[in-house]
C-alpha cells in the first residue's frame, strides 16, 4: 500500500469522525439551550463559548463574528468553510481524501461520502435553523454511522482497514476528551452553581453528546455523578466512545500493522500509546479528579497528538530512502 | 414520447433516412422510446443523472469559487451502429493505427520515410510533440501507441471520415463504460431486443496490453496508472481504470527513480514498478528531460524507460502523429508502409505552410474550418461560416504569423442524431471516438464514445464546450 494511500485513508476516517463529533457538540448545546435561565446575549455567550474553547477556535471565531449566539455559532461550527473544524470543512476534506483514493475504497464508501457532501452543499444555516436543527445534526451523525457501517461491511480486512480504524479511534478519543472538557469550561465561571439543576443538565448534556446516557444508567445505577461520568468517558474498557476504549482499539490496529505483540513495542508510536494505555488502565476517577479533570484531559490530548505525529512519520511521510538498501529488505505487498 | 415532429433538415440523420423513415437498425429502439410516457422518460433521465452525480462522475466548473460540480450531460437515446458499418470502421482503424505505429518507429529510428521524401522532414522536426530525445531508442515490442482514441465523423452522405487521431492520452473511455451501465439499469429490456455487443471487456483488454510490455524477465509485474492527481479533470477515469484493472494508481510524488529503476513508496518501503499506464503528457512526465518546472512527473523516469526497466503506455513522442499537419500525410503514410489505400477517408486538408494552399486559405477563410495544428478540446479552431468578421481577421493574422501551425478544411456537416433538448427531440451533431488497443494484436471494443454537440446548430462536441455523450451500440448483426 502506498504511503499516500495510507495517509488518505487515515484522514478520511478521522474527518468523518470529526464531523460526527462536531454534530454531537452543536446538537447537544442546542438541546441544552432551553435549560438556560435567560436567553439574553450574555447568557447565550456563556452557553456557546465553551464549545469554542473546547475546540480551540475562539480567536478565529471572533475575527469574523461580532457575537457568540446560536445562529452565529451554528453557522461557524457547521457551514463556515473558513473554519477548518466546521462540519462542512471536515466533509470537504474527507471527500477530497476519498476522491484521491477512490479506487482503493469500496464504491459504497465513496458514494456515502459523496452523498453527505452533496447533502451539506444543499443546506444553509438559515434553513437548518428555521426547520429545526435537530434532524439536521441527526442526519450528519447517521451519515457518519452509515460510512462506518459500510466500511465494516465492505472493506477488506487488510492494511487499509487498519489505517481507517486508527483514524476513527484516535479522533474519537480526542473528541471525547474535548466534549468532557467542555463541561470544565462551562463550569468555571459559575462555581457556586455546582450541584444545582443547571449543573445536572450540563453533565447530562455531556453524556448525551457521547451517546453515553443509557450506558451510564445501566452501569452505575446512579444519578449523575462527575466521578462516574469521568469513569465512563475516560477510563471505561467497554464503552466504545471512552478514551481508554478508543486507544485500545487504536493500539490493536497499530500492532496488527507492525506485527509486534501487544504489551511491547517496535516503534515510537507504539511505545507512547502503550505507555498512555498503561496509565489509563491503572487510574481511578478519583485520581483524575484530584489532579484536575481539565489538566488530565489536556495531558491526554497532547499525548494523542504526539501519537498521531509519530504514526504519520512511521507510515505516511515520504522520507528520502536509499533504494539500494531497501532492496535488501524486500518490500512486500501483503 | 413523440417523434412525429422530428426534422432531419437535410443533414445525414443517424435514425431517419432522407424521407423521414426510420432506419431498420433503429426501428426497435424507436418503438421502445415511443412507447415511453413523458413521466417515465423524465424519471429515467433523473435516475441516470443522479447515478452520475452520486458516483462523482462530474467536472468542476472553473471560475466558480463555490466549486460547483456538474455532471457530463448524457443523452438517453443510444447511437446505433450496425455490424457491417462497424466492420468497415474496425478494419479502417486497425489499418490506420498499424501504419501510424510503423511511422513512429521509423521516424525515431531509421527515418526512411523522410529519406524517401514521403513526408518532408521539416514538418516532422517542427512538430512540437516530436521528441528528438528519443531518436535511436528502441521501445518494448516496437509499440508506440498502445491506446488510441481516433475521432470519426460522418458527412452528409453518411461516409465515416477520420477527423483526428489522439495518440497521446485519449480520455473518455470511462464514459463509454459508465454510460453503458447507466442505460442498462434504466432500459434493461431494450438491449436484447436489438442485440448489442458488450464493451465491458475493455479494462481486461487494457490490462492485457499493459502486461504485453512488461520488461523481459519479470514474472509478477507491478503495474500502475500514473495520474497528475485528484485535481485533474480526468481523475475519475484514472481511478476507474485502475480500479477495474485492479492495479495501483500513483502520482509523481509516490514514485522515485534510482539506478534507472522506478519505485513506489509503500508503507513497507520501496516497491519496483514494471509498467506504467501514464496519463501525464510528455511535457510533464520528467522534469530532468522535458519541462523543468513540472511537479507532476518523476525525475529520471525517462532514463528508466530508455534503460528498458519500464514499460510505458503510451510511449514518448507519439504526439507527432496527432499533429494536424501530419494528419494530412496519413493516407500517404498508410500507402508507404502498407502499400494499401486507406480504408477510412480523411477530411480534405489544406496546409497553410504550402504556398498554394496558403493563398487559398487566406482568401476563403469565411468558408473554411481553420485549425491550430496542435490544440485539442475544441480550442484553437475557427469555423469560418459561423464566425464574426473580427474572429476571421484574428485567425487570418495568426495564420500569416505562423503558417506551420495551421491547417484548413472544408466545413463538414456532421451527421445528426435525435437528442433530448429538455422539451422535445431534435437533431444534434455527433462524432464517434472508438478506443483502439495495441498489444499482441490490435483490438477495438465494439463501441466507443459518441459525443454530441447539445447546443443547437453547434459543431463542437467537446465536453468543455457544451458537449454531451451518448451510449454507442454496435449490433451483432
Amino acid at each position: 500500500m502506498l504511503k499516500r494511500v495510507a495517509d488518505s485513508l487515515y484522514w478520511l476516517s478521522r474527518y468523518v469522525e470529526r464531523a460526527e463529533n462536531m454534530a454531537r457538540l452543536v446538537d447537544v448545546s442546542l438541546q441544552h439551550l432551553p435549560n438556560v435561565q435567560n436567553l439574553d446575549n450574555e447568557s447565550l455567550k456563556k452557553h456557546w463559548e465553551p464549545i469554542l474553547l473546547s475546540t480551540g477556535d475562539s480567536d478565529l471565531f471572533y475575527k469574523v463574528y461580532q457575537e457568540a449566539n446560536s445562529e452565529t455559532l451554528t453557522h461557524f461550527l457547521t457551514f463556515d468553510e473558513n473554519n477548518p473544524s466546521s462540519i462542512q470543512s471536515c466533509i470537504l476534506a474527507a471527500r477530497q481524501n476519498a476522491h484521491m483514493i477512490r479506487d482503493q475504497i469500496s464504491e459504497e464508501m465513496w458514494e456515502v461520502i459523496n452523498l453527505l457532501y452533496h447533502f451539506l452543499k444543499n443546506q444553509d444555516a438559515k434553513k437548518v435553523w428555521e426547520e429545526g436543527p435537530f434532524s439536521f445534526y441527526k442526519k450528519v451523525k447517521e451519515f457518519s454511522h452509515l460510512f462506518q457501517g459500510l466500511t465494516a461491511a465492505t472493506f477488506p480486512r487488510q492494511e487499509g482497514y487498519d489505517f481507517v480504524e486508527m483514524g476513527k479511534f484516535i479522533e474519537r478519543a480526542d473528541k471525547t476528551g474535548r466534549i468532557l472538557d467542555m463541561k470544565y469550561h462551562l463550569l468555571l465561571p459559575e462555581i457556586q452553581l455546582i450541584g444545582t439543576g443547571l449543573d445536572h443538565a450540563q453533565w447530562g448534556a455531556v453524556l448525551l453528546a457521547c451517546s453515553a446516557d443509557a450506558a451510564y444508567r445501566k452501569t452505575y445505577l446512579s444519578e449523575l455523578k462527575p466521578k462516574f461520568i469521568v469513569d465512563i468517558l475516560v477510563l471505561s474498557r467497554t464503552f466504545p466512545r471512552s478514551i481508554h476504549y478508543c486507544l485500545m482499539e487504536f493500539n490493536n490496529a497499530l500492532h496488527r500493522r507492525t506485527g509486534c505483540p501487544l504489551g511491547s513495542y517496535s516503534n515510537e508510536a507504539e511505545r507512547i500509546c502503550g505507555k498512555l494505555l498503561a496509565d489509563l488502565s491503572f487510574k481511578t476517577p478519583d485520581d483524575i479528579i484530584s489532579v484536575g479533570l481539565h489538566e488530565q484531559l489536556a495531558e491526554i490530548e497532547e499525548t494523542i497528538s504526539l501519537i498521531s505525529l509519530l504514526l504519520s512519520k512511521q507510515y505516511m511521510f515520504f522520507p528520502v530512502v536509499d533504494p539500494a538498501q531497501e532492496e535488501q529488505n524486500p518490500a512486500k505487498n501483503q | 414520447m413523440d417523434f412525429s415532429n422530428y426534422l432531419c433538415d437535410n443533414f445525414y440523420d443517424e435514425m431517419f433516412d432522407a424521407k423521414g423513415v426510420v432506419r431498420p437498425h433503429y426501428k426497435s429502439v424507436l418503438e421502445s422510446f415511443s412507447a415511453l410516457s413523458q413521466s417515465d422518460f423524465d424519471r429515467c433521465v433523473s435516475e441516470v443523472d443522479k447515478s452520475f452525480l452520486h458516483k462523482g462522475i462530474t467536472f468542476t466548473v472553473y471560475n466558480d469559487d463555490q466549486g460547483t460540480e456538474k455532471i457530463f450531460p448524457f443523452d438517453m437515446i443510444p447511437r446505433i451502429i450496425p455490424k457491417n458499418e462497424w466492420d468497415h470502421i474496425e478494419a479502417g482503424l486497425k489499418q490506420r493505427i498499424y501504419a501510424i505505429n510503423l511511422f513512429l518507429k521509423d521516424i525515431y529510428t531509421d527515418q526512411k520515410i523522410i529519406k524517401d521524401g514521403v513526408v518532408p522532414k521539416d514538418y516532422i522536426f517542427s512538430a512540437p510533440h516530436y521528441r528528438k530525445e528519443f531518436v535511436g531508442i528502441r521501445v518494448p515490442k516496437d509499440i508506440y501507441v498502445h491506446i488510441c482514441g481516433t475521432d470519426l465523423i460522418r458527412n452528409t452522405e453518411g461516409d465515416y471520415l477520420v477527423l483526428e487521431d489522439n495518440c497521446r492520452c485519449p480520455s473518455g473511455v470511462s464514459y463509454m463504460l459508465e454510460g453503458r451501465q447507466a442505460l442498462k439499469r434504466v432500459f434493461p429490456k431494450m438491449f436484447p431486443s436489438v442485440g448489442v455487443q458488450s464493451v465491458s471487456q475493455y479494462p481486461d483488454q487494457l490490462l492485457k496490453v499493459l502486461k504485453h510490455i512488461v520488461p523481459s524477465g519479470v514474472e509478477n509485474p507491478t503495474i500502475a496508472v500514473l495520474t497528475p492527481g485528484a485535481y485533474n479533470s480526468a481523475y475519475f477515469e484514472h481511478c476507474f481504470l485502475a480500479h477495474q484493472m485492479g492495479v495501483n494508481i500513483v502520482e509523481g510524488q509516490d514514485l522515485i527513480v534510482e539506478n534507472n529503476r522506478i519505485y513506489m513508496k509503500t508503507i513497507y518501503g520501496l516497491q519496483q514498478i514494471d509498467v506504467l499506464y501514464r496519463r501525464i503528457d510528455d511535457d510533464f512526465i520528467d522534469p530532468t528531460v522535458f519541462r523543468k518546472d513540472s511537479l507532476l512527473g518523476v525525475p529520471g523516469i525517462v532514463d528508466a524507460y530508455r534503460a528498458g526497466n519500464l514499460g510505458l503506455a503510451n510511449s514518448i513522442g507519439t504526439g507527432v502523429a496527432d499533429d494536424k499537419v501530419i494528419y494530412y500525410f496519413i493516407p500517404r503514410i498508410i500507402k508507404y508502409y502498407l502499400g494499401e489505400d486507406p480504408i477510412l477517408k480523411s477530411v480534405d486538408t489544406f496546409l497553410a505552410s504550402e504556398k498554394e494552399d496558403f493563398s487559398y486559405i487566406i482568401e476563403n477563410m469565411e468558408n473554411l474550418v481553420v485549425k491550430s495544428a496542435n490544440e485539442s478540446g475544441g480550442y484553437g479552431m475557427l469555423i469560418g461560416p459561423h464566425a464574426s468578421k473580427n474572429e476571421v481577421d484574428k485567425f487570418r493574422a495568426a495564420v500569416k504569423e505562423n503558417p506551420r501551425n495551421f491547417i484548413a478544411q472544408p466545413p463538414i456537416a456532421l451527421s445528426r442524431h435525435p437528442s433530448w433538448t429538455g422539451k422535445n427531440f431534435e437533431g444534434r451533431h455527433i462524432d464517434l471516438r472508438p478506443y483502439i488497443l495495441y498489444g499482441d494484436e490490435i483490438s477495438i471494443v465494439p463501441g466507443g464514445l459518441t459525443r454530441v454537440a447539445l447546443k443547437k446548430g453547434s459543431l463542437v462536441v467537446n465536453s468543455s464546450q457544451g458537449g454531451g455523450s451518448k451510449d454507442t451500440w454496435v449490433l451483432y448483426s
